[in-house]
């Protein structure tokens, strides 16, 4: 089969082919980038939090008429209503272990500053950014996590201060890649660093394998992993807590948590939201990255249906329209085959072409994404892919009328109308 | 003569109905896609405050210096201090300061357990800035301010559950065991977005409770439920420590009516700020801004990027749609050429063939405006898969959506049909004739 009869063919539909190629160039650039977005935000989705999840939940209450907490007595007050919680909570029949939380991983609060090696630092001038977890000996037990070096607290570690109170704890336990950026040589354990521009210095006790921050918008993705546990019950109005259930009680347990709370104290708020399970956490935390996958999944879909829909729609005009010169092809000696392979030549020469145009808009999207939304660069082999995509559903499309063009019969050619 | 086109073109829309389905839902799909994402997007960036956006005013002050600011911008509220020296200082025909408080109170039968409640620490200017309405009473005044006069003003859900919606006026609450008296209760009032506490990240929570005064949250110690921001080692023991911190978290707003008055804020602004270098306060030359009510969104980033970034996606799709229509339409138009040889030279101009398939098209647009609606309409429920319910609750298909709708799917088509409809006109009669 020769090319330049073909071509001289196509320069007499211009427009037709203008816009299938316009239509590829632009389903391909837009399918490499949704593709490329959801890719990203399902990785996002995907990346273990260090916790043991399943059996997890989270209470968070507040108290009615508590003290505020700044003078001592208050102070003693509310660490004794909150060890009374914590009492009653551990105590419920299917509970494994229960702790003190600031928050958890994917929870919408955090505590979050920074970590030096010398004394008085400013805070943005540290050595690592970090998050805080408050919690007491049982956090490690409760959270699930690997301690990878050293020990876990101890209860005599355990002190408790008021929220606004910025004193420092004596010792802490980091994850291991915060502990391999403040000592790059592996020997962290047993070091004393300072906290948020303290003076007074922290021991690093211990090291766990994995923990992320709580928070999961972009602003916290430089220090992810940098997690730092400190034994400290914080005393204020509200509290909250971290359990752990026996495998296959947690919604029993849940289900009994405020009325267990109530007996204790009565004057108290929870509501609703008050007790959540960490698979709810970590869904809601989840919900606009795979509310975005979905989106861009079902629109990636719907267009190449419409791009094929069109492909059909022309090539079906081009077929009706050259019905004559097929018939003439033919009863010169045109085999079948050959009328149907012209249709695909003709097909892949538009579609390549569209394609080129495609993946020069796919990159100028990327950078355009990359520029408003803090998107990370799209690999070259998505554009491949794109354009192994976009030529195949062109053959798809034009098979079904190339193979009506290829069943006119030669006798077309006698016809005049 | 335009009845008998639309009639034409249903006819020969009715003859390719594979065709017309493909074009119909091309223009549904894209035009749905288009329309959903825009309705949050209008939602979430619209002009929350229209009469009064441009002279409404944020003081900002940078009270952290360079390498501690925001890249270069001061902090977006004001620490305790200088939140106080502003106020005292009454440049501003009015002004007020905000911060976000939490409380729990008893809801009125007896036998229920104690609620969280969530409200707004404000000024008396607060209600007259921000043209808030009242049901019953009214806010309070910059007297009561002065005094510290335990005044709240509840909003109307508020006072629906705690006074089942009666004049509360001259009445008592207690919230966190102290007691306040309601002075007012706001009609529904709630601007979208909630622009007043753009800082706090907090333009699209609830609605608030309540609204307190200021000083008597302050009296009382009622911590900061809010955003709370620091700089350096952060060293504050108790309430007072903190309210001598560098921690910003007191939302101001001023009114400035005229553009004179503007330019005299801000070199206010710029001298206080200079005061505080000479006091040794600041180690820096002063850097304040002055943004409005749409230049706060805009530095804030109200709008959730989810919006922007499915807005674009949505309309590179309907434009898509639409290349995809310009062929499907050239391909139905062309296959008729001998018809429309035939209309030529019986007389017809190329006018009026271009009339005759612009309605055709006008009609397809029609259909699939009609689908689009439907598709709308069923969307607008999935919209809660991508956004928080906050952000979800705010888009809602209403009389301007629909019409919106059924305009930009026929416009689209129309505009797609222009080269189809103008390569029909350009059929020659002759050269038709004589191939048949």
């Amino acid at each position: 089969m020769s090319l330049p009869p073909m071509i001289a063919a196509l320069r007499k539909h211009k427009a037709g082919v203008v816009l299938i190629a316009l239509q590829i160039a632009l389903t391909l650039a837009i399918v490499c980038n949704a593709v490329f977005i959801i890719y990203a935000r399902i990785q996002n989705v995907q990346r273990r939090t260090g916790l043991d999840e399943t059996n997890l939940f989270l209470v968070t209450q507040q108290w009615v008429g508590a003290p505020s907490g700044d003078s001592p007595a208050d102070l003693e007050k509310l660490d004794t209503m909150l060890r009374e919680d914590l009492n009653a909570l551990g105590s419920m029949p299917g509970v494994e272990s229960v702790t003190p939380v600031n928050s958890v991983p994917l929870f919408p609060s955090s505590w979050n500053g920074s970590e030096s090696l010398k004394p008085g630092t400013d805070m943005r001038a540290g050595n690592a950014r970090t998050t805080f977890y408050f919690g007491d000996e049982q956090l490690l037990k409760t959270f699930g996590l690997h301690l990878v070096a050293g020990r876990n607290f101890t209860a005599a570690d355990v002190a408790h201060k008021a929220l606004r109170d910025s004193s420092e704890p004596n010792v802490i336990i980091v994850t291991k890649p915060l502990a391999d950026k403040l000592f790059p040589q592996g020997d962290a354990l047993g070091k004393a660093i300072y906290l948020d521009g303290s003076n007074t210095p922290s021991t690093i006790v211990g090291e766990v394998e994995r923990l992320q921050v709580p928070s999961v918008g972009s602003w916290a993705s430089s220090f992810v992993w940098n997690s730092t546990i400190a034994p400290l019950r914080m005393n204020s109005n509200f509290s909250r807590y971290a359990v752990r259930t026996k495998p296959g009680r947690l919604e029993a347990v849940m289900r009994a948590v405020p009325s267990k709370l109530y007996a204790v104290n009565a004057m108290r708020v929870l509501d609703d939201d008050s007790v959540k399970s960490f698979k709810d956490i970590r869904a809601e935390a989840y919900r606009a990255d795979i509310g975005m996958a979905v989106l861009m999944g079902v629109i990636c879909l719907i267009l190449l249906a419409v791009t094929a829909a069109g492909i059909v729609g022309l090539t079906s005009f081009w077929v009706g329209q050259r019905h004559r010169q097929i018939g003439v092809r033919r009863a010169l000696g045109a085999r079948k085959i050959d009328i149907l392979h012209y249709f695909q030549m003709e097909n892949l020469m538009i579609a390549g072409g569209g394609a080129l145009v495609g993946i020069v808009l796919a990159v100028a999207l990327n950078r355009v994404l990359m520029s408003k939304f803090e998107m990370q660069s799209m690999p070259a082999y998505y554009v491949l892919a794109g354009l192994a995509v976009v030529v195949a559903l062109g053959q798809i499309a034009v098979f079904v009328p190339a193979r009506r063009a290829s069943n006119v019969p030669p006798v077309v050619a006698t016809r005049s109308v | 003569m335009l009845a008998y086109y639309l009639q034409l073109g249903l006819r020969s829309l009715r003859r390719n109905p594979m065709l017309t389905a493909l074009m119909v839902m091309a223009i549904g799909f894209g035009v749905s896609a288009s329309m959903i994402t825009y309705s949050v997007f209008r939602a979430v960036s619209g002009n929350p405050i229209p009469d009064k956006s441009s002279r409404l005013f944020v003081p900002q002050i940078d009270s952290w210096g360079p390498g501690r600011n925001e890249k270069g911008d001061p902090p977006g509220a004001l620490n305790y201090v200088d939140a106080m020296a502003l106020t005292r200082a009454h440049q501003a025909s009015r002004m007020t300061l905000i911060y976000q408080v939490g409380l729990s109170t008893l809801p009125r039968d007896a036998d229920s357990v104690p609620i969280a409640t969530e409200g707004y620490a404000v000024t008396a200017d607060f209600f007259t800035m921000f043209d808030a309405s009242f049901l019953y009473g009214s806010g309070w005044s910059t007297a009561d301010d002065d005094s510290r006069a335990a005044d709240i003003v509840l909003s109307d859900g508020f006072n629906q559950r705690m006074f089942g919606g009666a004049n509360s006026v001259g009445r008592k609450i207690t919230l966190s065991g102290h007691d306040y008296r309601v002075v007012g209760v706001t009609r529904h009032w709630d601007p979208s977005p909630r622009f007043y506490v753009a800082w706090m990240g907090a333009e699209f929570d609830n609605p608030p409770d309540y609204y307190l005064l200021l000083n008597r949250a302050l009296d009382l110690q009622i911590d900061n439920d809010g955003r709370n921001s620091c700089r350096g080692a952060i060293t504050y023991k108790n309430w007072g420590e903190f309210l001598q911190s560098n921690c910003v978290w007191l939302m101001p707003w001023v009114e400035l009516d005229t553009s004179s008055d503007v330019a005299r804020y801000r070199s206010f602004l710029e001298s206080y700020s200079a005061d505080q270098q000479r006091a040794g306060r600041f180690g820096w030359a002063p850097n304040v801004r002055l943004p409005d009510v749409m230049q706060w969104q805009e530095v804030q980033h109200s709008v959730p990027p989810e919006s922007r970034i499915s807005l674009i996606v949505a309309m590179s799709f309907f434009a898509i749609c639409l290349v995809n229509t310009i062929g499907l339409l050239l391909a139905k138009f062309m296959r008729r050429a001998g018809e429309i040889g035939v209309r030529r030279a019986l007389g017809a101009t190329r006018h009026e063939i271009y009339a005759q398939y612009l309605v055709e098209a006008a009609a397809v647009g029609l259909a699939g405006g009609l689908l689009g609606l439907l598709l709308t309409a069923v969307g607008m429920s999935g919209v809660g898969l991508l956004f928080e319910p906050e952000i979800a609750r705010l888009a809602h298909l209403d009389v301007s959506l629909i019409g919106l709708t059924l305009v930009a799917a026929v416009f689209a088509t129309i505009a797609a049909a222009f080269y189809p409809a103008w390569r029909a006109a350009q059929v020659q009669p002759a050269w038709q004739l004589k191939s048949n």
